[in-house]
């Protein structure tokens, strides 16, 4: 089956246990792979959706049995080991063992990296009541912790996470102030004007949003004699001391490739792939927020589950037969607006308003993003079905010219 | 059975969105009426919002795509049915007669 090797492959190791990982395993066996199939997860926690963390599962609208990505028939059927709560510490520099936290070594003639990213923390001594978002743990002790009554809460960091953790504690009631370092938060992915526009929704619910202004440190102090010290308030920049009891830091995430550096593969935020998400080992397919196929690493919800297919595809196969550039598509609930995001901006891209206002974001709008007269991209609030036809169409555009450049004329 | 709209209305390739408890999309696929639960089986997404192609919808949010016929999703993220709802057409008027939790089931 593999020209790399051969043979036939008669064990996979699938390294991570969430989207990406999960999505991997079921193309192994929908193609045919019926070796021994090994999937490693750090999460003790059995595949789930993260996107909900930030929203319905924060104010207890899905309990964990709704974040479920899989069920015990499907479990059963894929026929797979799982090894989960325990990390992967190495990949031998053949590419041919895993070696587990636990020291246990995994044999595997085919390799799938799909571990992820992991929150970005500020540096610091840790101070109770601060906390990330990312796993569902994290999202347990922050539940936790909004259900104990009315708190004063800043959220660092006005990106997808933050602005969504936000909304969600604003509508449980918090008194929520929004720091972000950034002139307008999401201008990088959104672009200036449309990102402005998306930034007056935290009004719409009442929460502050400070813009320009970075961190300098988190202060605490401890209650009693013997207890940890827990967070009382942030200091800006700009000197201002917001009192807090609870702190959010959405700042971002790392690709986990830290386990791989005694690897031969190229690791430069994230692991380093062809367009078919085949590492420098052709044996070796990464997928997900830790892929960096083409040169581009999207934390997006759709590539993880778009890029396994491709790339188990082409991990069967020994060698890159299929590439895929999906039209990047990305989504997010707050304040109660769906924003919905597709296609590729960049500076300079003359933005055109379709319907609604960019004065009004909690009433709706659609914009979409246009270079050399061709529309290369749309955002919509509040717009799912106008967006999905368009979306279509970037699609099929997106399809025939995979780069993406205006057509010359 | 619940009054949805006139059928001249939901012309071909169009849907329409019924506020009841759970909401309902009615489908007019080519001609061919169909009815089933608004809300997608895997995320809350309303699928009279989807793509409409043949008698398949495709989520608006992660495009799971479901067959109005049976109300089975036909690929990923979504793995349960919607429930499927008798439509009817009576004196122009497009008409929904729900189904209970177990027969709309399409089990």
């Amino acid at each position: 089956m593999s020209a790399a090797t051969g043979d036939r492959m008669r064990a996979v190791t699938v390294v991570g246990a969430s989207l990406a990982g999960l999505y991997a395993a079921r193309e192994l066996r929908a193609q045919g792979f019926d070796g021994r199939l090994v999937v490693v997860g750090a999460e003790p926690h059995q595949p789930y959706d993260r996107p909900p963390l930030s929203k319905d599962f924060l104010t207890g609208g899905t309990d964990e049995g709704g974040l479920a990505l899989t069920d015990p028939e499907e479990t059963a059927d894929l026929d797979a080991e799982w090894i989960l709560g325990v990390r992967a510490r190495a990949l031998d520099a053949r590419g041919r063992t895993v070696v587990l936290d636990d020291g246990r070594t995994l044999p595997s003639d085919g390799v799938v990296i799909a571990t992820g990213a992991s929150a970005r923390r500020l540096p610091g001594p840790a101070l109770a009541g601060v906390h990330t978002l990312r796993t569902l743990d994290d999202a347990r002790a922050l539940r936790a912790a909004l259900v104990r009554g009315p708190r004063r809460v800043v959220v660092i960091g006005g990106g997808f996470i933050g602005a969504e953790t936000a909304s969600s504690c604003a509508a449980l009631g918090h008194d929520v102030t929004v720091v972000e370092a950034a002139p307008v938060p999401l201008a990088a992915q959104l672009g200036a004007e449309p990102a402005q526009a998306c930034a007056r929704l935290h009004a719409s619910a009442g929460t502050r949003l400070l813009t320009g202004v970075g961190v300098t440190a988190l202060r605490g102090a401890s209650r009693g004699p013997a207890a940890a010290a827990h967070i009382t308030s942030v200091e800006l920049t700009d000197r201002r001391v917001l009192p807090a009891d609870l702190v959010i830091v959405g700042i971002g995430a790392t690709p986990r490739t830290d386990w791989l550096a005694g690897s031969p593969l190229s690791l430069d935020d994230g692991v380093l792939c062809d367009d078919g998400c085949v590492t420098a080992l052709p044996h070796v397919v990464a997928v997900g927020d830790v892929a960096r196929p083409g040169g581009v690493r999207a934390e997006h919800w759709t590539s993880a589950t778009q890029q396994p297919r491709v790339a188990v595809r082409n991990l069967l196969a020994g060698r890159t037969v299929e590439t895929a550039r999906p039209l990047p598509y990305f989504w997010s609930d707050q304040y109660g607006a769906r924003v919905q995001f597709a296609g590729r901006r960049r500076e300079g891209d003359t933005v055109r308003l379709v319907e609604g206002s960019l004065e009004a974001p909690d009433e709706g709008f659609l914009a979409v993003y246009e270079r050399a007269g061709r529309t290369v991209a749309a955002l919509a609030v509040g717009r799912t079905r106008p967006f999905m036809k368009l979306r279509r169409t970037l699609m099929a555009a997106w399809a025939a010219d995979p780069a993406g450049e205006p057509v010359a004329i | 059975m619940i009054s949805v709209c006139r059928l001249e209305d939901l012309p071909a390739g169009e849907s329409v969105r019924v506020d009841t408890t759970p909401p309902v999309a009615v489908f007019n696929a080519d001609g061919e009426l169909f009815a089933v639960d608004d809300t997608c089986s895997h995320q809350d997404a309303s699928l009279s919002e989807g793509w409409l192609e043949g008698c398949l919808i495709e989520c608006p949010l992660h495009a799971a795509t479901f067959d109005l016929r049976t109300g089975h999703p036909t690929c990923l993220p979504a793995r349960r049915p919607v429930r499927t709802h008798q439509v009817y057409v009576e004196d122009g008027m497009v008409l929904v007669s729900l189904a209970t939790a177990e027969e709309g089931s399409a089990a």
